[in-house]
């Protein structure tokens, strides 16, 4: 099946799959390491705030003339402590290849800040500073540094060990740290040195050769190079040419070079193209090294060589740590996992081993003879182990001695056997040497900045490459050093070049743990078998249980200038088992990571003190709760409003001072115009809503949040409440088991008689109609007999059979015993069903009592005529002695006069016969509309702002009857 | 007091009519601890459709994906892979993992948001918590059942997704070993430790969007602001996340510890720093969001 016949479902795979990673990978985005991290810098990333504010002096030193006789003047700063008053040790601050003296600046004002009158120069042939580049020349370049010395023995606020002789460091990386190592060589007065990723023999570090005839060395890094040239760093060199064409032409000078000294120019420029270096090239590079000058006597010496380095290996400090050795010195080694190709993680920790190594060595309060003998303010051995996953700076670890110098036990070797399946490998050089196998990105800090790519089929091209696995590692290894391994190679040129490499491999996948090569040249003739032994590249390994290893053979390497030629080489191996250096060192704990992780210290102390005041809390509303009030004179009290008052967030009166009680049997009806505060007084009654000040009682149990009481009552609140998706049935038994009271007690065969719903009590409630779910409230309510009854509003939405069906239940409900308290807004209905009624208007019960005490009395006379009587008529009646009050409502076919009096019913008849109205009925008893707008009107009368105050009886009754 | 009380006389003590013995306070107790008894909450919940489709969904799912995988037809994924979806194909273990992997972060959300946030405003929204609570319920006791009610679901789906992909997955790509992805295998035993726990770190990370919707759906009574809320939370937690100038500040946004499990998974020796923090600042969040809105919820007028 291919994906052209079926476009459609590639699609959607497609899209599907994009969704997947979309989800999967979207926010991971930002846990990739950000790209300054890999910046080829080695010096410390500063906090800038901690830098003392120390601006430098610019001075020029004229120093030794270029060998044309050419003057040549140093740029440099000075930095002084604040504190100038008495003399200070000195320290030179030597710059890295393409810098100056501006990039030493952070550190310069550090180290002035803490005391040491600070001296950074511009080297020759960089920034402002005469001359050219010699790549140091000890009678130039090198020569520079016994002139800054000289420049600091003249200042008198530098401290003096004997006339001319300053209290001097001296610190640099790379170009600089070449600087300090060999200044240090050939100037006695230099009292201490910090030599950061620099080289031993400038000739093996740019033509590196990594086949050795030597056996292992006692040191763990040592490689001693056969005789014969290496490999050409054809990447690291372009990037030397880069930056010193950058610095543009000298005048008369070849353009091509740049500031470059045109001899060595020429030489670099030829190795370039051949890959081929001169013997005249070789000596001079060789020359300009430390290896060259060291001789039997050096000042203490801290190495800091970095793993990720693909330009000065561990190699080379190696070599210079077994010099440094030989002078009796006193001497300590850090590797980290810095380097040229990225910054060390632990960059903050080696900064401080440089500046506890001057601080000690440069002690200004002892002699300079009895503070070199003091003892090492650092480990004598300190590297990184490589870093695990999303660890922030690498795991150091510590020996008490480099092993195999001063005595030390050599570095222990173990072997691990190579698999006996591993062919015999015929590797292929292309013609023109390409495509070339990458490895290493020199100075751009190394594949493993690209994150988890896979890089190994980048490396291991088809043909030209090979490789021999190791059998599966049975426990944890830590490698420190070199591992070696003795290969065969037979050819068919007369000039081999391989590149071999280290890799990890577990499951399937290769990765590579350190992003080094180790080049290797031999020449022989065609066809003839020889051995070699193999350097791989020094770091330190760690090999997992259960992970096999992996040397991967390349012909071509493209930060590597190889031969051109076309040519087949088997490779196989000449010995069964990789060897390699080990070590058990002691883990060095971090400053700041001691101890427990702070930060999930401090959340847990958090969290922990916050679930104690929540504990508290609760224990304290128990306590609260269990004290609740309890007023024995009104257990038999159905229901007490007592003084209730509620005011919303609005500043809105609800509820003002409302107090009223119903007893045992009475139907109560709550009535009001709308914002009366009838809903809200009921919400009290329930604990829904807490009141400002005042109390309901039921029982005698003062009603809060969820009180126990509310057991006993049963309510229909502002419509009924239910889960759409169940039944009705499921509804009435999903409420009881909520109340967690046995089921036999609900009563269900009762209630559902009051719900009549008939066959839709087992239809999903979200179906039932307006009435059929208000039923369904009122039977919920009913649930259990509660001893108080709440019901707002209950004939909404019924009609007249049902509403009529509903009053006998009500009442034959409260004559249990129970009470019911109803709130209607159809004034002839609460007249029909309740025997008691209080009437709320604007936040305040305006009357209450008994109906049949509010709609009937002795003094009143309603009779009905047929149309409004005239105002003489109406006056005429008022004037009669003993007639309190006249009242009409016209009802269009009939009108009701309401006259009060005290006189009997026959004296006010006749005066009303007497007024000329057409008497058609005479009645005692008003309707409850009528006192209710009475009582209404009363209120309002009192309060002449109310709106409606001025509207006519009629109208007011039409709002109501709307309701 | 208005008086009502003139009438008493016309009381009818009839037939059925309560006992006033019954009604002393110490009896009253009794009932609470029974009042909606996660039995019944559970029981609200399961019926309701929303939570029959969140399970449906997540059962579902893996069938999609399978589906989905089996629709490449391109060459074999399963060898060198150093990416999840890459090796998902490989066996039951690597599927179920990346199953859990591409719904954890936000699937899982928004289920745990719905599952604990939306239980409250449901009952608000069908005016049927003012029945609850005069049932009586203590407003406590119905925060306690409804949460925990809600975090027994979230935790069911989420232990349901992985073992419903892991069945799935052995029996359509086989019960191979899990493969690390960049390389290395998990013996079963490890694996199943190793995802037991990381399916408790996926729970617990979960926690915070589910005390932001409980506390927001408890304040606002709306069940789409909870979830809502929550998932907003989170997504500008997460933008925040990535804004590198914030630095260490960082660690203290929800959900920045989110994929710390994946450490279990990915790595034979894991480090277990970032699970612990994680853990904690999980616990922290659901615990500060789960009291506020108990605070609220106490003294809150019920006006729905």
């Amino acid at each position: 099946m291919s994906r052209a016949r079926h476009p459609r479902r590639a699609l959607w795979a497609a899209a599907i799959s994009a969704l997947a990673l979309l989800l999967s990978y979207a926010p991971l985005a930002s846990a990739e390491p950000s790209p300054e991290d890999f910046a080829p810098v080695t010096s410390t990333p500063a906090d800038e705030t901690t830098v003392p504010d120390i601006e430098p002096v610019t001075e020029r030193i004229p120093t030794v003339a270029e060998p044309d006789g050419t003057p040549v003047e140093l740029d440099t700063d000075l930095y002084l402590p604040h504190n100038s008053d008495g003399p200070h040790p000195a320290l030179i601050l030597a710059h890295g290849f393409g810098g100056s003296k501006e990039s030493l600046r952070t550190q310069a004002q550090e180290y002035a800040g803490s005391g040491y009158v600070v001296l950074a120069y511009t080297a020759r042939g960089f920034g402002d500073s005469g001359g050219r580049i010699h790549l140091m020349d000890p009678g130039l370049e090198v020569a520079d540094v016994s002139t800054l010395v000289d420049h600091l023995a003249e200042r008198d606020d530098v401290v003096l060990d004997t006339a001319g002789d300053p209290r001097v460091g001296i610190a640099g990386g790379s170009y600089g740290g070449a600087a300090a190592l060999m200044g240090s060589a050939l100037d006695e007065r230099i009292d201490a040195t910090v030599a950061l990723i620099t080289w031993n023999d400038l000739a093996q570090s740019l033509f590196t050769q990594s086949a050795t005839a030597a056996a292992a060395g006692p040191t763990p890094a040592a490689l001693e190079p056969t005789d014969i040239p290496g490999v050409f760093k054809q990447l690291w060199g372009s990037r030397f040419f880069g930056t010193a064409l950058a610095g543009g032409p000298v005048e008369g000078g070849d353009p091509l070079c740049g500031r470059f000294e045109a001899e060595l120019c020429e030489g670099l420029t030829q190795a370039a193209e051949t890959g081929e270096p001169t013997p005249e090239l070789l000596e001079r590079l060789r020359a300009n090294s430390p290896a060259e000058v060291i001789g039997d006597r050096m000042p203490p010496t801290l190495l800091i060589q970095g793993m990720n380095d693909s330009l000065f290996g561990l190699d080379q400090s190696d070599a210079n740590a077994r010099l440094i050795a030989e002078t009796g010195a006193p001497l300590a080694i850090r590797w980290t996992d810095g380097g040229h190709d990225g910054v060390s993680t632990t960059a903050a920790d080696d900064e401080d081993a440089s500046r506890a190594w001057m601080d000690t060595y440069l002690d200004p309060e002892l002699p300079v003879e009895e503070a070199a003998t003091r003892p090492l303010p650092v480990d004598a051995f300190t590297y990184a182990l490589p870093l695990a996953r999303r660890q922030a700076t690498a795991p150091l670890e510590r020996l008490d001695a480099y092993p195999g110098l001063r005595g030390a036990d050599p570095s222990e070797r173990v072997t691990l056997d190579f698999r006996r399946t591993n062919p015999e490998l015929r590797l292929v050089t292309p013609p023109g040497g390409q495509p070339a196998s990458m490895t290493s990105l020199p100075g751009l800090g190394g594949l493993s900045g690209l994150g988890s790519l896979p890089t190994y089929p980048l490396a291991a091209l088809p043909g030209s490459s090979g490789a021999f696995d190791t059998v599966v590692t049975e426990e944890r290894l830590v490698a420190v050093g070199s591992p070696r391994l003795r290969l065969s190679v037979t050819s068919s040129g007369e000039e081999q070049v391989l590149f071999a490499s280290l890799w990890q491999v577990q499951g399937s996948t290769a990765s590579q743990p350190r992003t080094l090569v180790s080049p290797v040249r031999l020449t022989g003739a065609p066809g003839e078998e020889q051995e070699v032994t193999v350097v791989l590249p020094p770091a330190t390994y760690v090999m997992e249980e259960g992970s096999r290893w992996r040397v991967l053979l390349t012909t071509t390497d493209n930060a590597f200038a190889g031969p051109r030629d076309v040519r087949v080489d088997l490779v196989d191996l000449a010995a069964a088992s990789l060897e390699l250096p080990v070590a058990e060192g002691e883990p060095v704990v971090a400053a700041g990571a001691d101890g427990p992780d702070t930060e999930s210290l401090l959340v847990g102390g958090v969290l922990l003190a916050l679930l104690l005041a929540v504990a508290a809390a609760a224990g304290y509303r128990r306590y609260q709760s269990s004290r609740a009030p309890w007023r024995e004179d009104l257990a038999d009290v159905p229901l007490v409003v007592d003084h209730l008052v509620k005011t919303y967030g609005d500043g809105h009166r609800a509820v003002d001072d409302v107090s009223w009680r119903a007893e045992r049997g009475q139907v109560v009806g709550l009535l009001g115009p709308n914002g009366a505060g009838k809903t809200t007084t009921m919400r009290m009654m329930l604990g829904l809503i807490s009141p400002d000040s005042g109390a309901v009682y039921v029982l005698g149990h003062r009603i809060t949040p969820g009180a126990a009481v509310l057991g006993q009552v049963g309510a229909l609140v502002e419509g009924p409440g239910f889960l759409p998706h169940l039944t009705g049935r499921q509804n009435l038994e999903a409420y009881w088991r909520a109340t967690g009271r046995p089921s036999e007690e609900a009563g269900f065969a009762e209630v559902l008689d009051v719900a009549a719903l008939g066959g839709a009590l087992d239809r999903p409630v979200r179906t039932y109609s307006h009435g059929m779910k208000q039923r369904l409230g009122i039977a919920q309510a009913m649930l259990g007999k509660p001893d108080v009854l709440f019901l707002d509003e209950p004939t909404n939405g019924l009609d007249p059979p049902q509403i009529a069906a509903m009053r006998p239940i009500l009442q034959a409900y409260a004559a249990t015993g129970r009470t019911v308290v109803v709130s209607s807004h159809l004034l002839s209905e609460v007249e029909m069903t309740c025997s008691h009624v209080v009437v709320m208007h604007a936040g305040r019960v305006i009357t209450a009592g008994r109906v049949d005490d509010l709609v009937a009395s002795e003094d009143t006379t309603v009779i009905d005529v047929p149309e409004a009587p005239s105002k003489e008529a109406l006056e005429a009646l008022r004037r009669t002695p003993g007639v309190r009050e006249v009242e009409v409502i016209d009802e269009g076919d009939v009108a009701k006069v309401t006259i009060v009096a005290h006189r009997p019913r026959a004296e006010v008849v006749r005066a009303a016969l007497d007024a000329d109205l057409d008497v058609l009925a005479v009645g005692s008893r008003r309707h409850l509309e009528e006192v209710f707008l009475g009582v209404i009107a009363g209120a309002q009368g009192a309060d002449a702002s109310a709106p409606g105050a001025g509207q006519s009886m009629i109208e007011r009754l039409r709002q109501v009857r709307a309701r | 007091m208005s008086d009502l009380t003139e009438t008493s006389g016309d009381r009818v003590p009839a037939e059925g009519a309560p006992a006033a013995s019954a009604r002393e306070p110490s009896g009253q107790q009794e009932h609470r601890h029974g009042a909606l008894s996660y039995a019944a909450e559970w029981a609200r919940q399961l019926t309701r459709r929303r939570t029959q489709w969140i399970f449906g969904i997540l059962v579902v799912l893996p069938v999609i994906f399978i589906a989905a995988f089996a629709l490449d037809d391109g060459p074999s994924r399963g060898e060198q892979g150093t990416r999840f979806v890459d090796i998902a194909t490989s066996g039951g273990p690597n599927f179920s993992v990346f199953v859990l992997l591409v719904s954890g972060e936000l699937l899982l959300y928004i289920v745990a948001a719905l599952l604990v946030g939306d239980p409250v405003p449901a009952e608000a929204s069908w005016s049927s918590l003012r029945y609850l609570l005069t049932a009586p319920v203590r407003r406590a006791r119905l925060l306690t059942s409804k949460l925990l009610v809600g975090l027994s679901a979230l935790a069911v789906a989420t232990i349901l997704l992985p073992l419903w992909s892991l069945l799935l997955g052995g029996f359509v790509y086989g019960m191979s070993d899990y493969q690390i992805p960049g390389g290395g295998e998990l013996d079963s035993a490890t694996f199943w430790s190793r995802i037991a726990i990381a399916i408790g770190y996926v729970f617990v990370a979960t926690l915070p969007i589910a005390g932001i919707a409980f506390l927001v759906g408890v304040r606002t009574d709306t069940p789409l602001a909870a979830v809502g809320a929550a998932l907003m939370v989170y997504i500008v937690a997460g933008i925040l996340d990535s804004i590198d100038a914030l630095g260490d500040w960082r660690k203290a946004l929800p959900g920045h510890y989110g994929r710390e499990w994946l450490e279990l998974l990915t790595t034979t020796d894991p480090d277990w720093t970032g699970m612990q923090r994680g853990l904690l600042w999980s616990l922290l969040y659901f615990t500060i969001f789960v009291v506020l809105g108990y605070r609220v919820f106490r003294r809150k007028d019920i006006l729905s």
